[in-house]
């Protein structure tokens, strides 16, 4: 390897530092004219009347858009197309967009806002899953399944029905758990902005703050209903994504038609308080762990509950409620396994995807219960990980196929840089070290758009000049995908990266990639780039062979020349000759997964061509007179298959560790219900960078970061993800630690001081010293998909439950809780 | 129509007579009336540190000074922060040791770091996480922000040795 694995300035650093990275509220067109949005000031609302002519007659102002302007509805999973671009008739949470005006500043857009006059008839609001399980009416969405549950799941992988619970029953110890944890958000530093443009051809231009632009195209298309061919969208490097410009947003449908309309510019940017109104961040959780432990500390079976809060509209919540549930099975054995989850809908801003997309909350879960079975068995916690820990190339029982786990190595590497044997349960009282495992995946199996296209595309062009221009939808979020794509090109052609130019995330121009989520850029994108520029390089090969006069298969591509013994020529050169024999040069490559061996309804929620594995290690100092958590350092060994740089992998395993601890000790996205006189309208209760309580610089632990490589065949080189996985174990390692250090039990997140401060009040009073939720109320579940895992007689296919009817309310069975 | 003002401001060691609306913030003036979109916003309202430039060599949140208040003061951007078209040892350090992730908070932080290495030649860990303490970073985890602005400091000292050595030498 000549590229990769060596510490290397980034392809776009040296524009990174000198401001020159053109983020979306950058770019300036002549004629440019600006939006902003009227949001509603009611969390649940029917619009009865407005009147937008005083803002349209408002000197400055241009246009002036209302919810009548745009029938058409979009949503980022085709069984979600609820949201509008402007509400017309119902408003479901504060912040929702009603109209827009176009002005020639913002200035003069926000004075005509005020103008507009607007009537409505204020509905009931739904706060949260007990209330909106409790009020079936008023129903915020017409679509859902039952009452205001937006959706229910139930699987159960067992060979028959009820199998998992007499596992779990008759196994020696049986662990109950309840945990929730809250909702937090993305908080890029970059606020959201778009630009639309009517080209000199009359095609539409968008340049956005987005990950996905090609679900923006796509969007774009179905809701402006012009051909998808005469759009293009332009992802610009993004100022932070973390899952927070995953969606396809209002404001992008507002200024493309604006400026389809006025044939000019327009501009948006999203003012703080609206990028936390808009949100689409972690989905508040709250979830029942019934686990049967065997006397050796295995698993022997485990049935989880989620209750899933997710706002005003779907989102990607559907995909977010599988994944409280679909990875449970990669990292631990599980012989059987049941999975209920519902998600609800609330009147608060929509939930989506965050670092990690639906599985933090559940790991949360699952690693302090291991904790807790640790403590009651008396056995190690890295020990009763190793003792469960999945074995490499399996089926799991939810037909997931996992390939290659460096888990065992990255436990191994923090126990002893943590000296965590010697010092475990040995620290003086106040200090504790907790441990933690997690797991994920390295791009989701499926698109969203269920379709067999390529979901990643490379294109090369080169010239006798020996330039090599890669093209490729990947969008640059920060996370270096660029770099990745130079690299990888870089080291299959043997010369330096930055002789590579990247042309990516621009649907005008590059091949389609769905995006930069769920960790799927280094692989698919990755695999991607290695065809094409195999081909290119055996294009070359055998012209540079013909001048050189020996095997094709016998030159060497290294350092910029292409060699066999003393003959040899520069990489343009060599290029040149190329470009004599075959004409212009060039090369595509595109990647599409394996498909997973799972075949029954929900099985595309899990499957991915990898997963990446971690395990941390917290020490956490607990103030008993204050409860005040002090965190000096952790350490972390993440499984990264190859490293392709390890300067940015770093950075991510870091960025995923601050953002962790950020999310475990303060970060969360609550709502206060306003007076009845005010509407009752649910708010956000700290909608800015200074009450959002997030880690500064004087907060960041010490952080020691181990890669661990263990390379996988399905990925590019052997490279895993390393955005996503790193942040997993972070949260249950830091409860654990507290446990360790002071002896209780904090079941939620995030673990501020009084509610360590609660706890050790009760372990003081003699009581059980847990601060967590105390009920699971009654979810009607329906009745479980079961699905037998591949030891059980299974074909990957359900045996009951596959056409499941709607049953009416009376008819579910329900479950309830209490512990 | 609003009225504009005319004022003399110094940006980047170049006087310059700049227009623009009385109300505007200097963060506005810099990224919307002069072109220099390199400072960046996360909040508008002081709360992130992103908008971070320097005035007479003090860091200073530009969405929170008046424009109009800024007249006959330096003030340095991210733009001038580079020697010609090489990088301040700063940016270099940054740029190679993975401190901007997505650069979005970069400009702020660098132009943070350049004040604190101008005051102290070579601050521990932590002054540096004292003086970046109002510039919030969503991406690194801020330990890549502390090695390079130690590798910066380290390499600035390097150089005034060297002059100073040079001066020694010149008759």
């Amino acid at each position: 390897m000549k590229v990769l694995g060596k510490p290397r300035r980034r392809v776009d650093g040296r524009s990174k530092v000198t401001g020159q990275t053109r983020f979306a509220d950058d770019i300036v067109l002549p004629r440019m004219l600006h939006a902003k949005l009227l949001r509603s000031p009611h969390a649940h609302a029917l619009i009865k009347e407005m009147n937008v002519e005083k803002a349209r007659n408002h000197p400055g102002v241009h246009l002036v858009l209302t919810g009548k302007d745009f029938p058409i509805t979009f949503g980022i999973l085709p069984v979600t197309q609820d949201e509008y671009p402007l509400a017309p008739e119902n408003v479901r949470y504060v912040g929702d967009p009603i109209a827009a005006v176009v002005a020639r500043d913002e200035q003069t857009a926000t004075e005509a806002l005020d103008l507009i006059e607007v009537k409505y008839e204020v509905l009931k609001t739904i706060s949260n899953p007990e209330e909106a399980l409790a009020n079936p009416e008023p129903r915020i969405h017409a679509y859902s399944e039952l009452g205001n549950i937006h959706r229910l799941q139930a699987f159960e992988f067992a060979g028959a029905e009820g199998a998992v619970e007499e596992t779990i029953s008759k196994s020696d110890h049986v662990f109950e758990d309840l945990f929730f944890y809250e909702g937090n958000t993305h908080l890029p530093i970059e606020q959201h902005a778009s630009v639309a443009q009517l080209d000199g051809e009359g095609k539409l231009t968008l340049w956005s703050s987005t990950q996905v632009p090609h679900y923006v195209h796509r969007s774009l298309a179905r809701v402006l209903q012009i051909p998808a061919s005469h759009i293009r969208v332009i992802a610009c490097p993004n100022g932070g994504g973390f899952g927070g410009k995953c969606d396809v947003c209002n404001h992008e449908m507002v200024v493309a038609k604006a400026a389809l309309l006025l044939g000019r510019p327009v501009k948006i940017c999203l003012n703080r308080e609206e990028v936390f109104y808009m949100h689409r961040g972690r989905h508040p959780v709250l979830m029942k762990f019934r686990t049967g432990v065997a006397k050796d500390g295995k698993l022997t079976g485990m049935h989880l509950q989620t209750l899933v809060d997710g706002g005003g509209y779907g989102s990607y919540g559907v995909a977010s409620t599988f994944y409280t549930g679909a990875l449970q099975t990669v990292t631990y054995e599980l012989p059987r396994y049941k999975f209920d989850a519902a998600r609800v809908f609330t009147n608060k801003p929509p939930c989506g995807p965050k670092r990690g997309h639906g599985t933090p909350q559940p790991r949360f879960g699952q690693e302090i219960q291991l904790d807790k079975i640790a403590e009651r068995l008396n056995i190690d916690p890295a020990e009763l990980r190793l003792r469960n820990i999945l074995k490499a190339n399996t089926v799991t029982a939810n037909w997931l196929k996992v390939g290659t786990i460096g888990l065992a190595e990255c436990i191994r590497q923090v126990v002893q840089r943590s000296s965590f044997k010697e010092r475990y349960k040995k620290l003086p009282y106040g200090r504790g070290l907790g441990l933690a495992c997690g797991s994920y995946l390295c791009g989701a199996g499926l698109p969203i758009y269920w379709n067999k296209m390529p979901q990643s595309a490379v294109q090369l062009l080169l010239d006798r000049s020996g330039q090599v221009t890669v093209f490729c939808g990947a969008t640059e979020i920060g996370q270096g995908s660029d770099d990745v794509l130079a690299a990888i090109v870089a080291e299959v052609l043997g010369i330096d990266p930055f002789e590579i130019r990247c042309v990516t995330g621009d649907t005008g121009i590059t091949p389609v990639d769905l995006g930069s989520y769920s960790s799927r850029v280094t692989v698919m994108m990755g695999n991607a780039a290695i065809e094409a520029s195999k081909k290119i390089k055996e294009m070359i090969a055998e012209a540079a062979a013909e001048q050189l006069e020996v095997a094709p298969d016998r030159l060497n591509f290294s350092d910029g020349r292409v060699f066999f013994e003393n003959k040899n020529l520069s990489f343009a050169e060599a290029v040149g000759f190329a470009e004599e024999k075959f004409g212009t040069l060039g090369a595509v490559g595109s990647y599409k997964p394996p498909r997973g061996p799972g075949r029954y309804k929900g099985a595309g929620v899990g499957p991915s061509p990898a997963y990446s594995y971690t395990a941390c290690v917290v020490e956490a100092e607990v103030d008993p007179k204050t409860g005040w958590i002090h965190v000096p350092k952790i350490w972390i060994a993440h499984d990264i298959g190859r490293t392709i740089n390890p300067v940015l992998a770093r950075g991510q395993v870091e960025g995923s560790v601050y953002m962790g601890l950020s999310e475990a000790l303060m970060e969360e996205q609550i709502f206060r219900r306003l007076p009845p006189k005010l509407s009752s309208a649910l708010v956000h209760k700290i909608p800015s960078l200074l009450e959002y309580k997030s880690l500064t610089s004087l907060d960041m632990p010490e952080v020691d970061t181990v890669l661990i490589e263990d390379p996988d065949p399905n990925c590019p080189f052997g490279a895993k993800e390393a955005g996503q996985g790193p942040l997993l174990p972070v949260m249950p390692a830091v409860a654990n630690a507290i446990f360790d250090a002071v002896g209780v039990r904090i079941d939620e997140l995030p673990i501020t001081p009084d509610k360590v401060l609660r706890a050790l009040k009760l372990k003081s009073e003699g009581k059980i010293a847990r601060v967590g939720p105390e009920s699971f109320p009654a979810v009607p579940y329906p009745e479980p998909v079961v699905v037998p895992p591949p030891w059980e007689g299974g074909d990957g296919n359900a045996v009951k439950g596959f056409d499941r009817p709607r049953l009416s309310p009376s008819e579910r069975k329900v479950s309830s809780s209490k512990i | 129509m609003r009225r504009n003002v005319q004022h003399h401001l110094t940006v980047n060691g170049e006087p310059l007579e700049a227009s623009f609306a009385p109300y505007k913030t200097l963060l506005e003036v810099l990224r919307e009336d002069l072109g220099l979109t390199g400072t960046k916003h996360g909040c508008e309202l002081g709360e992130c540190g992103a908008c971070a430039v320097l005035v007479d060599g003090e860091p200073q949140l530009s969405c929170l000074a008046l424009a109009i208040e800024c007249e006959g003061r330096s003030i340095e951007t991210v733009e001038g922060l580079g020697r010609g078209a090489a990088l301040h040892p700063l940016q270099s350090a940054f740029a190679d040791l993975g401190a901007a992730q997505c650069g979005y908070c970069t400009p702020g932080i660098l132009m943070t770091a350049k004040a604190l290495l101008e005051k102290e030649k070579n601050p521990s860990r932590e002054r540096i996480k004292e003086a970046i303490s109002g510039n919030l970073c969503r991406c690194t985890g801020y330990q890549q922000i502390f090695e390079a602005i130690e590798e910066a400091a380290r390499v600035l000292s390097e150089e005034d040795g060297h002059e100073s050595q040079a001066m020694k030498v010149r008759p």
